[in-house]
């Protein structure tokens, strides 16, 4: 039955044609195309002297070499800044190609044209840069002690300073009877989809249009930028996000560089021109994200319960700014999860350093947000002695005092209102799935048999969907294909099921009937893209808004040829029928045949239209006043905020006790994103998250020396985790209805990732008996700071001593 | 990511492929699995001229086992010779050890002979190779050789190989009755290039430890073997306490700090493994004794 398609665990309708070979991704268009490649800056600062590119003019297949100075108009300006803030008051952009200075490794200088790929690397080898070095930034202390700067006219290498408090922070500190203090730190890493960025572009002299692809989470965006650049009407240019290999963030950014100078050149050229990027490319020249440094200050009463929380972060945001601060923002507002502090105060700095810019990847600033909170979460219930879900429960802001204000703004401008969530059932949940309350006996099992475990918690909450809007259009022919278009961006998520469900669904028509195209401006000119766990809440819901629109038509123009009244009719499996009565019916290809008075006999469905052909009413135009030809919906779903998921994880690891090796013995998931509306997908979403969730947490980083050059730049170095080493993950979904949209969902895309660091962390602290203060850390890592711990240098936690001197975290304010 | 133009020799048999060598010397790279060649070349690390590609040559893809050792040819893939029942229960450690040798689809790819001319000190078929006390078999234009492994690794990267020489197959001996192996070690990553790795070789005679030996992957220059029999020899396995090899194990290894870990994370590493292993090693004797 049509029906039981929401909320199914649908199998993924792309998978045969992407698993088989099917997918149609950057590089597997364009194969005649021109191949473009750049000289990057091997320095992380310096001037440039003088570029001598004669050495490449005689690469066999070589068509064009430019730099900065060949670039004309506002192709030669700054990239734009996507997203001013108030508080960015020193945001910098780079030049599509380097104008006299570069501020990291990877920035492009020269752009080079040839037959293919392999000689414009040939041609690029050959050309000679010369640079005078600069004084380098690197990490986030040489940023805050600015004795260089990235930017001249940057002072402190701060781009932006931003502070939010609710309450008299400092007046409940001090009037708390404990207090603690944590630094927290947690280094950088990385989206890395499979798929790098890549773009083509096809000039078309003869009408002056432009068609563009690119490997982009917005097409629309992609579109207007480069329409913008090359001063080109917008109704000339379209750009098309074909398959897309992941996406996680970095490809939200936009215009990147190539995305300017691919179809500058295309033009120039009158010729088919593609830069696909390679590995070492997207580590050196796309984004990083992660990398901050936190200081803690927290109040709380005999209970635990948060009386005042002050929380100052540095943020490292590399070179440029063209995301703004988003980052830091979702990090300052996130932070506070489930739980409501009666004081909250948090300032960040957003600093520069010579480093690869920052845009948000998968959870965007909240798995930092949420490892300072958890953490001092667990601090906290070291301190007094208390149960670590305890102490989170006596925090939780409770269904009853849903919708909750935090009296903060979010990273849409809007107030951070939690619209739903039951976190007391998310925790109990959990509790029972990990067997919180029977650790001890696992513990002293364990450890007769030598061994060393721990249990670690973390919660979350997630604002998701976030606006301005999405829209979604489809179009019924007279075959009964439904053509169904939302103009956001698909990177595997599975769109092509999830949009599919919702329109059969609301319309009433067998799933196999219906299909979905995202992400080309050709079909749907506005829309934003698909980041911020937006898609399924947005599209979803304007294509449902969509679907009914058409329904209504539908039955409109069914009732007048069947001659009964709409509420008798129901649509089910493609046909409108009397309630009742079967029999009388026609199907949704028909009523397309009679929406259009346009009624060439080209198929069978029109020629079967004819005998419902109506009188010929002279004083009737064909198409009336308020309606137009054609069996079509569309329409636009627009929120007044974001609507807020969360979650819970445990984790049970077990840390060797010679080596140090840490491994994942469980890991366990309660998640609510309101309404499923398919939950194999969901459970995909998170089983992804979680994978990366523990790449931050036990292997990833980007290892940078001090002169800028970032040492593991390959899958050789960087360690993305393999499914080896990705545990198997428990999951158990509540599912508590936003009450904000239509389909009562919330977003599930990067809710996965948050809180594993916290949860690691948490159950290596567990198994250790010391804090853990700093992710991701490896087995050296943990072996040096037991090494610290043996010799007095690291303090235990409390339950872990009698002393009571060494305590785990001074409990003296400390300001930074 | 593309490589530096070179020009590509296909040759069909080894004196073929030995005349290109001759031919072009220091500017040649023989090519067989390719999976350590082909990044270099992609990222341009290195830039040959010449590629002198030896998989359509004739007589280089066999697996030889007979009483006096293993014979692998220069096109035999570690899937091969993972898989291979003889090889296996002529020498398990082969086997032991390939099942560390990167993934399935590298080692579906990836020649043991070509990992051994690499001399790449991460690598687990050098260990293997000096643990059994092997020999490399070397052609060329101006006469061949048999190279003991002794002589052949001379440090990282490093090998006593000419350019004018291609690697025909490699033998590894078999141990004396009696001997049990054992392999183990320690990645970042199931199938990443070694922190440490270790190789163990004991021989039971008379219900008693008569020769026990080690060899170290990623932790030493060069892969060769140390004998630790003196510090067990005439102990019954099970009465043997392991550990006391532990001093002459630190005393052995050189490992260096890099990304992943520090020069005495990896010395601990290797020092656990090595006692851990020679107990297996011991245990796996006693169960081919009985």
């Amino acid at each position: 039955m049509t029906t039981q398609l929401f909320g199914a665990p649908v199998r993924r309708r792309e998978d045969p044609r992407l698993l088989t070979g099917g997918g149609r991704y950057l590089d597997d268009l364009g194969a005649g195309a021109l191949a473009a490649a750049f000289v990057r800056s091997p320095h992380a600062h310096a001037r440039i002297l003088d570029i001598d590119v004669t050495g490449a003019l005689d690469v066999d297949g070589l068509v064009a070499v430019y730099t900065y100075e060949d670039l004309p108009g506002r192709v030669a300006e700054p990239l734009p800044l996507l997203i001013p803030h108030p508080a960015l008051t020193h945001g910098r952009t780079q030049y599509a190609l380097a104008r006299d200075e570069v501020n990291h490794v990877g920035e492009p200088v020269v752009m080079v044209v040839a037959r293919d790929r392999y000689l414009a690397e040939d041609a690029c080898e050959r050309i000679r840069v010369e640079y005078e070095p600069l004084p380098v930034v690197v990490g986030i202390e040489a940023a805050r002690r600015a004795d260089d700067l990235v930017h001249p006219d940057v002072p402190g290498n701060v781009a932006a300073h931003l502070v939010q408090e609710v309450g008299d922070v400092e007046a409940a500190l001090e009037g708390a009877p404990h207090t603690l203090t944590l630094d927290l730190s947690v280094e950088r890493s990385a989206s890395m989809p499979l798929e790098g960025k890549g773009v083509l572009a096809r000039w078309d002299a003869e009408q002056g249009e432009l068609r563009l692809f690119s490997s982009t989470q917005t097409s629309t965006g992609v579109r207007a930028a480069v329409a913008a650049k090359l001063d080109l009407p917008l109704a000339k240019v379209e750009c098309i996000a074909p398959d897309v290999g992941g996406g996680f963030g970095v490809k939200i950014n936009h215009p990147w560089p190539e995305e300017v100078l691919v179809p500058w050149a295309a033009r120039l050229l009158d010729r088919e021109v593609k830069w696909v990027e390679d590995r070492r490319e997207h580590f050196i020249s796309s984004a990083h994200e992660r990398g901050q440094l936190h200081r803690v200050r927290v109040g709380f009463d005999d209970d635990g319960r948060l009386l005042a929380l002050d929380v100052r972060f540095w943020h490292d945001n590399g070179a440029y700014t063209p995301y703004g601060i988003i980052v830091p923002i979702i990090t300052s507002t996130q932070l506070l999860g489930p739980y409501k502090p009666a004081a909250y105060r948090c300032e960040f700095w957003s600093l520069y350093t010579n480093t690869v810019l920052v845009t948000p990847y998968r959870g965007a600033g909240r798995p930092q947000g949420c490892f300072a909170m958890e953490r001092t979460m667990d601090a906290i219930a070291d301190r007094l002695g208390v149960d670590r879900a305890e102490v989170r429960s006596r925090n939780f802001i409770l269904p009853s005092e849903m919708p909750y204000d935090q009296g903060l703004l979010f990273q849409d401008g809007r107030p951070l209102k939690y619209d739903s969530g039951d976190f007391p059932a998310t925790l109990a949940r959990l509790k029972a799935m990990v067997a919180w309350d029977d650790f001890g006996d696992y513990r002293r099992q364990a450890e007769a048999e030598g061994r060393r475990v721990g249990m670690g918690i973390g919660c979350y909450v997630e604002g998701t969907g976030v606006g301005p809007y999405e829209g979604g259009h489809i179009q019924v022919e007279t075959s009964g294909r439904v053509n169904v278009s939302t103009g956001l961006t698909s990177q595997g998520q599975g769109h092509q099921t999830v949009f599919a469900q919702v329109v059969a669904h609301e319309l009433g028509v067998p799933l196999e009937d219906v299909f979905v195209t995202t992400g080309d401006t050709r079909r749907m000119p506005y829309a934003v893209g698909t980041f911020a766990s937006r898609a399924a809440v947005m599209s979803g819901n304007a294509l449902a808004l969509a679907a009914r629109a058409l329904r209504a038509k539908a039955l409109r123009i069914a009732a007048e040829a069947l001659e009964v009244a709409t509420e008798d009719l129901e649509i089910v499996e493609g046909v409108v029928r009397v309630k009742g009565a079967p029999g009388t019916s026609m199907s949704l290809g028909t009523v397309s045949v009679m929406s259009n008075p346009l009624r060439y006999a080209f198929d069978e469905a029109a020629k079967a239209a004819t005998q419902f052909a109506g009188a010929n009413d002279p004083d009737r135009a064909p198409v009336a006043d308020d309606d137009e030809p054609g069996l079509e919906g569309r329409d636009f779903y627009s929120p007044t905020q974001a609507t807020f998921a969360n979650g819970m994880h445990a984790a049970v690891v077990e840390t060797d006790p010679v080596t140090a090796e840490i491994r994942i013995l469980r890991y366990c998931v309660v998640h609510d994103c309101g309404t499923m509306i398919n939950p194999m997908i969901v459970e995909g979403q998170v089983h992804g998250g979680v994978a990366q969730g523990v790449g931050g947490a036990l292997y990833e980083r980007m290892v940078y020396d001090e002169s800028g050059q970032l040492l593991n730049a390959s899958f050789m170095d960087f360690l993305m985790p393999y499914a080896s080493e990705v545990p198997y993950i428990e999951t158990d979904h509540l599912e508590t209805p936003s009450p904000l949209n239509p389909l009562g969902i919330k977003g599930a895309g990067e809710a996965g990732c948050i809180p594993v660091s916290a949860v690691i962390a948490s159950a290596i602290e567990d198994a250790e008996g010391f804090p853990i203060t700093s992710m991701p850390i490896s087995p050296v890592e943990l072996w040096e700071l037991r090494r610290r711990h043996e010799a007095g240098d690291l303090p235990s936690l409390a339950r872990s001593t009698t002393s009571a001197g060494s305590a785990a975290y001074p409990s003296t304010l400390e300001a930074p | 990511m593309k490589p530096a133009p070179f020009v590509h020799h296909a040759p069909r048999t080894v004196d073929e492929a030995t005349a290109v060598l001759a031919d072009v010397g220091h500017d040649g790279k023989v090519l067989a699995g390719g999976q350590s060649l082909i990044p270099l070349l992609n990222m341009r690390l290195a830039s040959p001229g010449h590629l002198v590609d030896v998989n359509g040559v004739c007589g280089l893809s066999d697996i030889r086992v007979d009483g006096s050792g293993v014979r692998v040819g220069a096109l035999v893939r570690h899937a091969e010779l993972e898989r291979d029942p003889r090889a296996y229960a002529a020498l398990p450690l082969l086997r032991q050890a390939l099942a560390h040798v990167a993934h399935p689809v590298i080692r579906n790819r990836g020649t043991t002979v070509g990992s051994i001319a690499h001399a790449d000190a991460a690598g687990e078929m050098p260990a293997v190779l000096a643990l059994t006390g092997g020999l490399v078999e070397a052609a060329a234009a101006n006469g061949d050789r048999e190279v003991a492994v002794a002589d052949f690794f001379l440090g990282a990267l490093e090998t006593s190989l000419r350019p004018e020489e291609l690697v025909v197959a490699v033998r590894f001996p078999l141990f004396p009755p009696g001997t049990g192996t054992a392999f183990a070690e320690r990645a970042r990553r199931h199938g990443d290039y070694a922190l440490a790795g270790v190789a163990a070789a004991v021989t039971i005679v008379d219900g008693v430890v008569a020769r026990a030996r080690l060899s170290f992957v990623s932790v030493t220059d060069v892969p060769g073997t140390l004998d630790v029999t003196e510090e067990f020899a005439g102990l019954e396995p099970e009465a043997a306490h392991w550990r006391d090899c532990s001093d002459r194990v630190r005393a052995h290894v050189a490992p260096e700090t890099d990304l992943h870990a520090t020069a005495e994370y990896r010395a601990m590493l290797a020092t656990e493994l090595a006692w851990r292993t020679l107990a297996e090693a011991a245990s796996n004797a006693l169960t081919v004794a009985a």
